[in-house]
């Protein structure tokens, strides 16, 4: 064996073994980075129920029903979210569900800003709006999970009254993977 | 459950159950029969009436939410017992009813309107009241409701 080749042989082992040895790290980040992004995934299938999509219109009227058709009686967004200056929102939704006439209720019951609505939008999109602080009310990725986790209108999807069903995943699940997306650098796809 | 709040300007105190529809509180405990049952889910309007001043059907609100609020039936509409409300002059004027049952319910939502919207046009009361008559009042409800805004306007520039 001649000394060239001696010398290729080498600097290829030595090349294998520093590869080798910088391939952890890498890897690491691009562990993070996928299991966030499998995390949005599955935040995308809950944000796509009808109990979350119903208030996030990319129109200005708000949806009804798990097949979200409009909602009847020329209810609007209005200029505040919360419908017209003589029939709100609240006119007829309380607090909470109401038993009685079957009306869903929770606080602050309302249609989301404009610039959250969430129709026909693919997951990219999605995450490019949810993660915009100026469409999604100043909020950083850690707001965003404590809305999520926390918000008492968020935690009605879950709790939606007789008739509607609840988003995919059970809610305390849906808590794990928002930490989850969140711990790992609260990616979102490209 | 004992629950106070104000009914036309008059403090009550109730013992009831707190889930109690308000509309139920208002017509058999306090006797006011002016606001209706109608479709009892929200949907007609029949039972509207404003609570601190906003516009609610009362058939879907719990009375516990009225606690410490001012609520306001037809019974009260008029400030003053010797001058009707201009919603109640004009309808009398437009001759609005038929059958009657759901004009309470307009009347409230009317009152709302024109506190809100100076002149509403047709759009205007079109988009902002969804209450349901049976009889098919609506065009003279239209006229009535921008009668009213005339009569209030010209009661406001008179003080």
């Amino acid at each position: 064996m001649n000394s060239k080749v001696l010398f290729l042989i080498c600097f290829c082992f030595v090349s294998i073994l520093l590869l080798r040895s910088n391939a952890p790290m890498f890897s690491q980040e691009q562990a993070d980075r996928e299991a966030s992004l499998q995390a949005f995934e599955k935040i995308a299938e809950v944000l796509r129920s009808p109990r979350c999509l119903n208030c996030h219109p990319s129109d200005d009227v708000p949806r009804v029903g798990d097949d979200s058709h409009k909602h009847l009686f020329g209810v609007v967004r209005g200029d505040a979210d919360h419908n017209g200056p003589v029939q709100k929102c609240a006119t007829c939704h309380q607090k909470e569900n109401n038993t009685y006439t079957k009306i869903p209720g929770a606080p602050h019951w309302g249609l989301a800003p404009i610039g959250m609505g969430w129709q026909g939008l693919t997951d990219a999109q999605l995450g490019m709006i949810l993660l915009d602080q100026e469409k999604n009310g100043g909020r950083s990725p850690e707001d965003l999970v404590k809305h999520m986790s926390e918000d008492a209108l968020v935690k009605w999807a879950w709790d939606p009254g007789e008739g509607r069903t609840v988003p995919p995943i059970p809610f305390e699940e849906f808590k794990q993977i928002l930490q989850t997306w969140l711990s790992n650098g609260a990616h979102v796809p490209e | 459950m004992k629950i106070k709040f104000k009914i036309n300007g008059k403090a009550v105190e109730l013992d009831v159950d707190p889930e109690t529809p308000l509309l139920w509180v208002v017509r058999d405990e306090l006797k006011l029969k002016a606001t209706k049952y109608g479709c009892g889910r929200s949907m007609c309007g029949a039972c509207s009436l404003h609570i601190d001043g906003d516009l609610f059907r009362s058939c879907s609100y719990p009375v516990k939410y009225a606690e410490g609020k001012e609520v306001t039936t037809l019974e009260g509409l008029s400030e003053d017992e010797e001058e009707l409300h201009p919603v109640q002059q004009a309808w009398m004027e437009e001759n609005v009813p038929q059958c009657g049952y759901c004009q309470p319910g307009f009347m409230m939502a009317a009152a709302k309107l024109i506190e809100e919207i100076d002149e509403p046009d047709t759009e205007d009361i079109k988009a902002n009241i969804s209450n349901i008559c049976r009889c098919g009042t609506h065009p003279r409800i239209i006229k009535a409701i921008k009668r009213a805004a005339q009569i209030k306007q010209a009661k406001t520039s008179s003080l």
